[in-house]
C-alpha cells in the first residue's frame, strides 16, 4: 500500500455538551474516491472542518503527506473545499471567483486567465466566465465551486454535500460528472453525502458514519454485501432484517426455519441478524418456496414491482419482483445460501474483517 | 386587493404630504422672496457670491466630513467585535440606549464634563498635566459630534456584517488568504452597503448640527445649520435660511444618489 496522504488518529471533537466525532481512525490514498455517508448531524461536515482547517481536532492527531497539520492554518493547507451552500463570493463574477485563489498567490495574469478557462471548462462553464453568481442556477453555482477549488490543483478536494441542492436528474448526471472529472484529475476526493445510492454509485470506498463514529470502511460492493451490522444494512439500501441463531457453521435458523447459508466463525447457539435484500428474493410457488408469504400492498416502481408481504409469524418482507403478484394472494419466496447475510451483535469491524477473511477468503 | 392596499397606505401619504412634501414646498418657495416678501432671485445671488457663505458650505462639509470619517473609524471595528460576541444583541443595546436621549441633554452632560472644572480636567490635574480649555474647542465638538452619530453608523454596518454567511470566510482561507486579505477581498466589500447606509445616516445631519456647534464648538466653526438658524431667529431673513436649506437639500440629493446603490458593472 502507498504511503497514505491523509490521515486521521483516534481523532475526537468534543464542543460543550456535545462529543461531534469519537475515536475517529481511517487513512486516505493518493488518487481514489472516498466518500462519508451517514445521517445528518453524524459528524461528516467536522471531519471535512478538521481537515481544512477550519476548526481544530480535540485531541488526536491529523496527518497530510506524513507530517502532522493539526495547527497548520486553513490558508497553508493544499486542500481545497467545495462548500455545502457552495460559498461563491456575490461581489465577484464567475471569473473572479474562480480566480481568487490564483491572484491571492500572484501568478501572472496569462497563466490566470489560461488556468481559469481550462477550469470553467472542465465544468462545462465554457463561456460563463462573464456571468454574475446570481444569475447562475443552482447547477451551474455548484460547478464554479468545484472549479474554484480545482484551479488551484490542490492534492485533496473536499466537498460537502455538494449535490444536495439539485434535482434528482441533474443529481444523477454531476455523479458521473464528478466521477470523471476525479479520474482526470487523479486528486483525492473526500465527499460527503447522506444519500446511500449517491456514495454507492461514485465512490471507490465508503465510511459508513454513525454518531460521531466510523461503523464500517469498504468498497461499495462490499458494505452492500456484506453490512457489518442493522444500522448499516439498513442504511444502505433497502432490507429484510430478522432475528436468528445460529445453529453450526453454514448453518442458521430464522423464522423458526432452518437454512444452509455461508456464513461461519459463529458460535453455535449465538443469537444473530439475518438480512435479506429485496432484490435477491425471487417469488415463486408456495411449493417452491423457502418462505411462504401473504401479498399486503404492492407497487409499480417503472423498472420493478415492490412487494409488502407478511409471513405467518408477522415478520414483514419487502420484495423486489419482475413480475407482479396479486395482492392478499399466497406466495413462496426463494433465495440463495449465499443472499442470507448474517450479522452479529456488537462485532467490530476488526473482528468483522478477520472472520470473513478466516472463511470466506476466496470471496 | 388593489382597493385594501390603498387604504392602509392613507396614513404614509398623509404623513409624506404633510411633513415631507409641504415643507419642501415651502422652503424653495419662501427662498425667493427677500426680506420684505418681494419675488427675487437675489438670495442665491447673495449665496454664490458672498465669500461668508461659500466658506460655511466649506466648513460644514470639511467638519461634516472629519466627523463622518472619526465615526467611521470608530463604527466599523467595534461593528466587526460586536458580530464576534457572545450576546451581541445585549452589547447592541447598549450602543443604542444612548441614542433615546435628548440630544440637548448630551450636549449639556458634555459641558460638565469637558468645562474648566469639569471631570476631564480634574482627571488631567490628578494627573500633573494642568488644566485646559477643552470646551469651545473644534476637537471637542468634533469628538462630541463623533460620539452622537456613532450609534447611526455602528448599526447599518453590524447589519451587514452580522448577514454575512461564515462559509464565505472560509471559502477565502480555504483558497489561501490570509486574515488581512479576507478582510479586504470578502468582508470589507460584502459589507459596503452597510458603510454607505452609515455615511448616509451620519454626514446628512452632520451638515446642520447648529446646536452642538454652538453648546460645545461655541460657535467657532460656522456652519450651515448655525446659518439657518440665524437667518430664522435672528435676523428673520426666512428668505435667505431657506436658500440655504436648499442647498443643503441638494447636497443631501448628492450624497445619497454618490452613495446609493448603482447597477452592478457588467464587464
Ligand atoms: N459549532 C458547533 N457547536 C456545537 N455543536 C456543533 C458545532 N458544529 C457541529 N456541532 C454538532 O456536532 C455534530 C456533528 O455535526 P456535523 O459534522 O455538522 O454533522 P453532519 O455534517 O454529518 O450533518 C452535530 O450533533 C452538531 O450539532
Ligand atoms: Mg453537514
Amino acid at each position: 500500500m502507498a504511503e497514505p496522504i491523509i490521515t486521521f488518529q483516534h481523532v475526537y471533537k468534543r464542543y460543550d455538551d456535545t462529543v461531534a466525532l469519537g475515536d475517529i481512525d481511517f487513512e486516505l490514498e493518493q488518487g481514489k474516491f472516498y466518500t462519508l455517508l451517514g445521517p445528518s448531524g453524524c459528524g461528516k461536515t467536522t471531519i471535512l472542518r478538521i481537515l481544512a482547517g477550519f476548526t481544530e481536532a480535540s485531541e488526536g492527531k491529523v496527518t497530510f503527506k506524513g507530517q502532522q497539520i493539526n495547527r497548520v492554518p486553513a490558508n497553508q493547507r493544499q486542500i481545497n473545499t467545495v462548500f455545502q451552500d457552495y460559498a461563491l463570493f456575490p461581489h465577484l463574477n464567475v471569473f473572479d471567483n474562480v480566480a481568487f485563489g490564483l491572484t491571492l498567490k500572484r501568478t501572472p495574469k496569462k497563466d490566470i486567465k489560461r488556468r481559469v478557462l481550462e477550469a470553467l471548462k472542465s465544468v462545462r462553464l465554457a463561456g460563463y466566465e462573464d456571468r454574475e453568481i446570481s444569475e447562475l442556477s443552482g447547477g451551474q453555482q455548484q460547478r464554479v465551486a468545484i472549479a474554484r477549488a480545482i484551479v488551484n490543483e490542490p492534492q485533496v478536494l473536499l466537498l460537502d454535500e455538494p449535490l444536495s441542492a439539485l434535482d434528482a436528474k441533474l443529481r444523477t448526471a454531476m455523479q458521473v460528472e464528478l466521477r470523471q472529472l476525479q479520474r482526470r484529475l487523479g486528486i483525492t476526493f473526500l465527499f460527503v453525502t447522506h444519500d446511500q445510492g449517491e456514495a454507492l454509485a461514485m465512490s471507490d470506498e465508503i465510511f459508513v458514519m454513525s454518531d460521531g463514529k466510523i461503523l464500517q470502511q469498504g468498497s461499495p460492493v462490499d458494505i452492500y454485501d456484506e453490512p457489518i451490522n442493522h444500522f448499516v444494512a439498513d442504511f444502505i439500501g433497502e432490507s429484510n432484517i430478522v432475528k436468528g441463531r445460529m445453529v453450526a457453521d453454514y448453518q442458521v435458523q430464522f423464522v423458526g426455519k432452518q437454512f444452509e447459508c455461508s456464513d461461519a466463525g459463529i458460535p453455535a447457539h449465538e443469537p444473530i441478524e439475518v438480512v435479506l435484500r429485496p432484490e435477491d428474493l425471487v417469488l415463486t410457488d408456495v411449493a417452491k418456496g423457502k418462505l411462504t408469504v401473504v401479498v399486503d400492498t404492492q407497487v409499480f416502481r417503472g423498472n420493478l414491482y415492490e412487494i409488502l408481504s407478511h409471513d405467518a409469524d408477522g415478520n414483514q418482507w419487502l420484495i423486489h419482483a419482475v413480475h407482479k403478484a396479486k395482492v392478499g394472494q399466497e406466495v413462496g419466496i426463494y433465495f440463495e445460501p449465499e443472499d442470507i447475510h448474517v450479522m452479529r451483535f456488537g462485532e467490530s469491524e476488526e473482528e468483522f474483517d478477520a472472520r470473513l477473511e478466516q472463511y470466506e477468503g476466496d470471496d | 386587493m388593489k382597493r385594501a392596499h390603498g387604504f392602509y397606505s392613507v396614513p404614509y401619504v398623509l404623513w409624506l404630504a404633510l411633513f415631507v412634501i409641504a415643507p419642501l414646498v415651502l422652503i424653495v418657495y419662501q427662498s425667493f422672496f427677500n426680506i420684505s416678501g418681494q419675488f427675487t432671485f437675489d438670495n442665491y445671488k447673495l449665496y454664490l457670491s458672498s465669500g461668508t457663505y461659500l466658506r460655511m458650505t466649506l466648513n460644514s462639509v470639511w467638519y461634516a466630513l472629519l466627523i463622518t470619517a472619526l465615526t467611521l473609524l470608530i463604527s466599523y471595528p467595534t461593528a466587526y467585535w460586536l458580530s464576534q460576541t457572545k450576546h451581541k444583541q445585549l452589547w447592541l443595546l447598549l450602543i443604542i440606549l444612548p441614542t433615546w436621549i435628548n440630544l440637548l441633554l448630551k450636549a449639556y452632560a458634555f459641558i460638565g464634563i469637558f468645562s474648566q472644572g469639569g471631570s476631564v480636567n480634574r482627571f488631567l490635574q490628578f494627573f500633573g498635566f494642568g488644566a485646559h480649555q477643552l470646551l469651545f474647542t473644534n476637537t471637542s465638538f468634533i469628538l462630541v459630534a463623533a460620539y452622537i452619530e456613532i450609534p447611526f453608523m455602528i448599526l447599518p454596518i453590524f447589519n451587514a456584517i452580522d448577514e454575512l454567511k461564515p462559509s464565505l470566510l472560509n471559502a477565502s482561507k480555504d483558497l489561501g488568504a490570509t486574515n488581512w486579505q479576507t478582510f479586504s477581498k470578502v468582508v470589507f466589500p460584502l459589507t459596503l452597503d452597510g458603510v454607505k447606509a452609515g455615511v448616509q445616516a451620519v454626514f446628512i445631519p452632520s451638515l446642520s448640527l447648529f446646536m452642538l456647534t454652538r453648546l460645545i464648538g461655541g460657535n467657532k466653526v460656522i456652519t450651515l445649520g448655525t446659518a439657518i438658524e440665524e437667518h430664522f431667529l435672528v435676523t428673520q431673513n426666512w428668505g435667505m435660511g431657506s436658500t440655504i436649506g436648499v442647498v443643503l437639500i441638494i447636497a443631501m440629493i448628492a450624497i445619497m444618489f454618490l452613495t446609493g446603490e448603482r447597477k452592478k458593472r457588467g464587464r
